[in-house]
């Protein structure tokens, strides 16, 4: 384990998925080579627990505004390397407009999407992500809609040479060499974004096996893979 | 170059960010500052029509905390969407710098004209106002606002408003360059630095935290604001009613002054030039000289708002107001009022 990161800091509840691609993008970074000129911004959410997580640069943003807070730092600093957590919310709901408009207009950042089906960081509201039939304090009735898969929307604005891809946080091997894709993405200037399935035992009222159980079971709604 | 030029409001407001040394503007059209917009974009500089003000907030944002100059154009109902990256610029002391062209609301409202946007500037975000915000009288003061806004913006770090708005935008004038030679820029410089790892927050664990951070915020507030408040006086030695106005409701009132004293009308102009934070020296040291104040704004009382939060001790004044919201106020119309004060 690195001895730079600060795990006493980690304010994640005992068994979210967010530490494990924490790790990955850290290991990747370094692998790269590109730690010094990055920086991570963190959309608001659980994501926002990552602050001072990480020994890289990282600052917070407003719920729904990493995507273009990491694009103008790119845009002024073009041998950086950016990247931008954010959670399905933040990502596909609030912050989707300026998703849709940085990949349309392909621009070379990186965007990690931790989707675990739920507005975790509030207490486990509905997301565009949340399954259908599934009751949530917004939705007691259960969600009407499918989910929304955020990557297809994404394929269909983005450029070919985008990067567009998901996995899981337990699926550790395609974790990193998609991160790692995504980084090399953006150094040949175009947009990048990895949605990582990931457990939420806090909202999903879930233990043990059964987190890692519906973990998988989201692999059957949400195609694994490059798109 | 001709140092006298004849241009519009926006030309000069585009011709102050270049000289300021700004590199990029982030935009979204809306009237009436869309000229600003396309007049930056026709000088050839680097920009980016975004997806909305929201996007145009955030980018900026993120330019300046790689330490690039940028600064962006909006109004009205773009500007209520610029409050949320003003807000972050404000929680996280960034160099933000928007020029605001003022139109007449609530909601969509009408495009030209209004003094409407005040409170907005002044207080919109979800905090404690501590932004700097200026207001333009006139085409030469637009451009050395403009020039000033990027300078202190990068030198104190608060979040700065150039308030203008559709008429004096559009109104062409000549403006004499000559007069700001000897104004420097405020250099930027990256706010996350290579090799240092910074871990910036802008929310906080504990309530106590955020509640140290902003005393200390207001500290600094109170420091800048001794040395950028800033405000005009005219002809208020003598005089017994003073007329307080800003922007160009503020030019309007000086030549009402001018033609008052001609008929030997003990008159005078009080105009801030900073609404945020406001010159409350010079206020309170031109209250205690009059006994009748009359405030004069394109708005139901936003800047009279401000005026009495900056009143120290002045019991024996008292106040007259002609507030027009989303209309023009010219300078007969404040003489007439004036001769009704008795």
């Amino acid at each position: 384990m690195n001895k730079e990161i600060n795990n006493s800091a980690c304010k994640f509840c005992p068994g979210c998925g967010y530490p494990i691609v924490l790790m990955t993008l850290e290991k990747v970074l370094s692998d790269l080579g590109v730690k010094e000129k990055s920086v991570l911004g963190l959309d608001i959410g659980c994501s926002l627990l990552a602050w001072n997580f990480l020994p890289i640069n990282t600052f917070q943003t407003h719920h729904g505004r990493v995507t273009p807070t990491i694009m103008g730092f790119k845009r002024a600093k073009k041998d950086s390397t950016v990247i931008g957590l954010t959670g399905d919310g933040g990502a596909y709901a609030i912050g989707l407009q300026s998703l849709l408009w940085a990949a349309r207009r392909d621009e070379p950042v990186t965007i990690l999407v931790v989707n675990n089906t739920v507005y975790a960081m509030t207490g486990g509201q509905t997301a565009p992500t949340t399954l259908k039939g599934q009751k949530t304090d917004t939705t007691p009735q259960g969600v009407e809609a499918e989910p929304l898969d955020g990557i297809k929307l994404l394929r269909e604005v983005a450029s070919e040479k985008a990067f567009l891809a998901r996995t899981a946080v337990n699926d550790i091997g395609n974790l990193k060499s998609y991160i790692e894709k995504a980084i090399e993405t953006q150094k040949s200037g175009h947009f990048a974004c990895v949605e990582i399935l990931s457990m939420c035992p806090t909202n999903w009222k879930t233990k043990g096996v059964d987190t890692i159980n519906k973990l998988n079971s989201l692999k059957e709604v949400f195609k694994l893979g490059i798109f | 170059m001709n140092k006298k030029q004849f241009l519009t409001g926006s030309e000069v407001v585009v011709r102050g960010a270049i000289d300021a040394g700004t590199s990029m503007m982030y935009g979204y059209p809306i009237t009436p500052g869309t000229e600003v917009f396309t007049g930056w974009v026709g000088s050839g500089k680097k920009y980016l029509q975004t997806e909305d003000e929201i996007a145009a907030g955030f980018a900026m944002c993120g330019a300046v905390i790689a330490g690039q100059k940028t600064f962006t154009a909006t109004a009205g109902p773009g500007h209520v969407l610029m409050q949320d990256g003003l807000s972050m610029a404000e929680g996280m002391r960034l160099p933000f710098v928007a020029v605001v062209a003022q139109r007449g609301g609530p909601s969509s409202g009408t495009v030209i004209y209004s003094q409407q946007e005040v409170t907005l500037a002044v207080y919109g975000g979800n905090g404690e106002g501590m932004r700097l915000v200026y207001s333009a009288s006139n085409l030469e003061e637009l451009y050395l606002l403009t020039r000033l806004a990027f300078n202190n913006a990068w030198k104190y770090r608060f979040p700065t408003i150039v308030l203008t708005d559709g008429y004096l935008l559009k109104t062409k004038g000549v403006v004499d360059f000559s007069k700001f030679e000897k104004l420097e820029n405020v250099k930027p410089y990256p706010l996350v630095k290579e090799g240092e790892i910074k871990h910036w927050r802008n929310i906080f664990t504990f309530e106590e935290e955020l509640f140290e951070e902003i005393e200390k915020t207001k500290v600094d507030f109170d420091k800048m604001s001794v040395e950028v408040a800033e405000s005009e006086e005219y002809e208020t030695e003598d005089a017994e009613i003073l007329i307080i106005a800003h922007g160009i409701v503020g030019a309007a009132a000086k030549l009402a002054v001018q033609k008052l004293r001609i008929e030997n009308k003990k008159v005078g102009l009080w105009r801030p030039i900073t609404l945020r934070p406001l010159d409350n020296e010079g206020l309170n040291k031109n209250l205690n000289k009059v006994k009748k104040v009359l405030i004069v704004e394109s708005s139901l009382g936003q800047l009279s708002k401000l005026v009495k939060d900056g009143i120290k001790d002045c019991a024996n004044v008292s106040f007259e107001y002609l507030q027009k919201p989303a209309v023009g106020i010219e300078a007969e119309e404040i003489m007439d009022k004036i001769l009704k004060i008795k």
